[in-house]
């Protein structure tokens, strides 16, 4: 296979290519469409949105595919999959080998073909921009991994012999998971301490069903269990156990992968209201707890009937289209910048409005208005427009003196970002960290203390579930390097 | 890991509080007066914070107090002696500090909220100080660990609301002569929010008592208890925010907005109603199935 590839790369990447193909004018132009659950239905339900492309699908999709000699998609995935390459098993309908391809450098396909943002990433590389529509190549990567779950299978690649070295990950989220896979292929004995009583961090608390189904990923942490993972829930590293611990347990590194899980509250009069909620607690009530299933499960979530989500990320979307699922008749989103800044996934922007999401752009909350009982009943707002570009690179926002108006609301979510969590780092005195409280990295992913890296969100900031996967296995890298060179060469 | 339940037993007559004792070796053995745990029954369970009301290292084992006021309480409250609990995380929150002060500290249980009261008097106490305990119950039958406070008080004070037992009033009425009399370091206070905020308004200073340093403890409504969602927050008599799973659960009495967090308090009182109506007919249906069966 990897010799066809190779004569592949020898022609040149240029669309003239194109000629070659069977497809028409209009097809080479124009991605596949995923077929969706209808709009008003899927608002009454939890189930997903997108329901995946059908074999016949594929085989038009991967048509499109230049199989470009210098792959520009590869660069722009922070995993760098070989994405040419499973197109092409994909094309030959060599399934099973389309998606070992995608799992030497990815364990998790079925989550990011979903949640990958990668209009701004593999894509956006895709030399197809320049005459139409680049490749489809997140859902393609969600084919296989559907195609995987249809057929029953869990595979997983071949691991190399155990090596006795045990390392601990501090966070099942994606960053900890791909860093245990990882070094679970390189025949380490790998040990995720997880805070919460299921996997996946904001995978499993963040994203709503209908958008990630948890099943998939109960999934996927099976694959990395088939692997020897082992997982201990209920475990809050710096409560239960701290660092030290973990090393007289004789656990050799350790990786922090814990997220940035406080959310960000505005501050401003009202903030105390009933009914006004972080989309921490609104998203981890529905999705971790079930509260969508109310009163089957035991978890309350209260909606009203017109809800009020404040920012313009993904989370804000996710909070916005669940309070829909949930009964409300009415969802604002209120977003201080214009649409073009919106940090959310296009694809989630585009369900949103289908679904019925109104979204006032250059808005920004003054204060929460409440009733006598301290329940939510106002939120005054103020216009804003676009000033000059602030650090992020984006415009920014300035208030319009005297154009505050009130909107009518009775429940308020706060989805405007989140920050770290400091209950490990402050168990570590010694542990270097940024001003903003996150951890400082080397490039290997390791921190100023020897054996400790870190990665995804409690490095970075809040950023996308793959950045987080990049990081971690960045820094599953930085300790095979490690612990080789340290307990390895020297035997 | 399996929380097994090797203890159980009602206290009091009141046939709505029970103690338990669970096997969590690993909480057990870094727990400390302050510290609470999230339990979660089963996999359709809610997260409930509870205060860790005793520890014991050797026997790995923790002790909870629970009185039933919904449905999750209930249903902790109907496992028995050899289930497991599905879920236990923790410790989790501030440890309280623990020194030696001058004078004598004012421990006020008030009913289940005498629990957690128990540690917290236990260590201040193993470290040289005089502790003066109140308790105070609706009636004597909803009393609880009478004996076992005794034990680490140097001074025990009982009041009931209708005189069954000890004075007849409230926690307020004793700690008002006792603070007239003597003068006292510190303090804690646990149980009612309401109870709570009149020991913030008796010590506060503003009135003719001199201002005493108070530890109120708050058992907000929570999910992860680790600062993650914002659940637990509480408004400060000056307008700031704090999360009481991680600035708490022991906090300054005398910054907290007692009338914004009684209001918060029942926010979810309707889905609480509607959660335990489902589940007294779940039971009633399951109690007549058993029946038929036998």
């Amino acid at each position: 296979m990897k010799k066809k590839i190779e004569e592949d790369s020898k022609s040149s990447n240029s669309l003239s290519k194109r000629s070659k193909s069977k497809l028409t004018n209009s097809e080479e132009l124009h991605r596949i469409e995923m077929k969706q659950q209808d709009p008003k239905i899927r608002i009454t339900n939890f189930e997903e949105v997108s329901l995946g492309l059908t074999e016949e699908m594929v085989e038009l999709e991967t048509q499109r595919c230049l199989q470009c000699g210098k792959p520009l998609c590869i660069s722009g995935c922070p995993v760098n999959i070989k994405i040419p390459q499973f197109i092409n098993l994909l094309k030959e309908k060599n399934f099973i080998e389309a998606l070992y391809k995608i799992k030497a450098d990815n364990l998790l396909p079925a989550i990011c073909g979903r949640v990958c943002p990668q209009e701004t990433q593999c894509e956006q590389a895709c030399i197809l921009n320049r005459q139409g529509e680049p490749i489809a190549i997140g859902y393609l990567e969600r084919f296989i991994a559907d195609w995987e779950r249809k057929n029953n299978l869990k595979e997983c690649p071949e691991c190399a012999a155990p090596k006795g070295i045990k390392v601990a990950i501090i966070g099942a989220g994606p960053a900890g998971l791909t860093c245990a896979g990882e070094l679970a292929m390189n025949g380490y004995d790998v040990t995720i301490f997880e805070a919460f009583h299921a996997g996946g961090g904001v995978l499993i608390y963040g994203i709503p069903e209908f958008r990630l189904p948890k099943d998939i990923i109960k999934r996927e942490i099976e694959t990395l269990e088939m692997l020897n993972v082992k997982m201990e829930y209920n475990s809050i590293i710096g409560k239960i156990l701290t660092i030290e611990d973990l090393r007289d347990m004789g656990f050799k590194a350790i990786f922090i992968g814990v997220g940035a899980g406080l959310p960000i509250l505005l501050k401003i009069p009202g903030l105390s209201l009933n009914s006004v909620l972080s989309a921490n607690e609104f998203l981890t009530r529905s999705n971790l707890m079930k509260a969508f299933r109310f009163p089957k499960y035991d978890t309350p979530v209260k909606i009203g009937k017109i809800v009020t989500v404040i920012g313009g990320g993904n989370t804000a979307l996710d909070s916005a289209r669940t309070a829909l699922r949930l009964g409300a008749e009415k969802v604002i989103i209120v977003y201080r910048r214009s649409e073009a800044e919106m940090p959310a996934r296009k694809e989630e922007y585009h369900h949103a409005l289908e679904e019925g999401i109104e979204f006032q752009f250059l808005t920004n909350p003054v204060r929460f208005i409440g009733d006598d009982n301290d329940n939510v009943s106002q939120m005054e707002v103020i216009k804003m427009k676009l000033g000059e570009p602030d650090e992020s690179g984006r415009r920014r926002p300035v208030r319009i003196e005297g154009s505050e108006y009130l909107i009518d609301t009775d429940t308020i979510i706060i989805g405007i970002g989140t920050r770290a969590n400091p209950i490990l780092t402050k168990s570590i005195p010694e542990l270097k960290l940024n001003k903003w409280g996150y951890i400082e990295t080397d490039e290997n992913g390791q921190t100023n203390i020897e054996g400790i890296f870190a990665g995804g969100d409690i490095v970075t900031g809040s950023a996308t579930v793959i950045t987080a996967m990049g990081a971690g296995k960045k820094a599953a890298h930085g300790i095979v390097k490690y612990l080789q060179e340290k307990y390895l060469e020297k035997k | 890991m399996p929380y097994e339940i090797l203890e159980k037993k009602e206290l009091g007559r009141s046939g709505t509080i029970y103690e338990m004792v669970l096997r969590t070796p690993l909480i057990a053995k870094k727990a400390h007066a302050g510290n609470f745990v999230l339990l979660r029954v089963n996999e359709t369970g809610e997260r409930i914070p509870l205060t860790v009301a005793d520890y014991d290292r050797e026997k790995g084992t923790i002790t909870l107090v629970i009185q039933v006021v919904g449905k999750s309480t209930k249903l902790i409250c109907n496992q028995n002696v050899g289930d497991q609990i599905l879920d236990v995380v923790g410790p989790l929150g501030n440890k309280i500090h623990i020194k030696r002060y001058k004078n004598p500290i004012v421990v006020i249980g008030g009913g289940v909220g005498i629990a957690p009261c128990f540690p917290q008097a236990k260590e201040l106490r193993d470290a040289g100080n005089e502790i003066i305990t109140i308790l105070g119950a609706r009636n004597k039958g909803l009393l609880i660990w009478k004996e076992k406070m005794k034990t680490v008080s140097d001074e025990l004070i009982i009041t009931t609301d209708d005189g069954s037992e000890g004075m007849k009033g409230v926690v307020t009425d004793p700690l008002k002569q006792i603070m007239q009399k003597r003068k006292i370091s510190l303090v804690i206070a646990i149980g009612p929010l309401v109870m709570m905020k009149y020991v913030a308004l008796t010590t506060n200073g503003l009135g003719d008592l001199p201002k005493v340093k108070t530890f109120v403890s708050l058992n907000t409504i929570m999910i992860d208890g680790t600062g993650m969602c914002g659940c637990c927050r509480f408004s400060t008599l000056e307008g700031d925010i704090q999360f009481a799973c991680v600035d708490g659960p022991d906090v300054d009495g005398h910054i907290v907005d007692f009338d914004n967090l009684l209001k918060r308090a029942g926010r979810f009182l309707e889905q609480e109603r509607d959660s335990m109506e489902c589940y007294d007919e779940e039971c009633r249906a399951l109690e007549q199935l058993k029946k038929e069966v036998i």
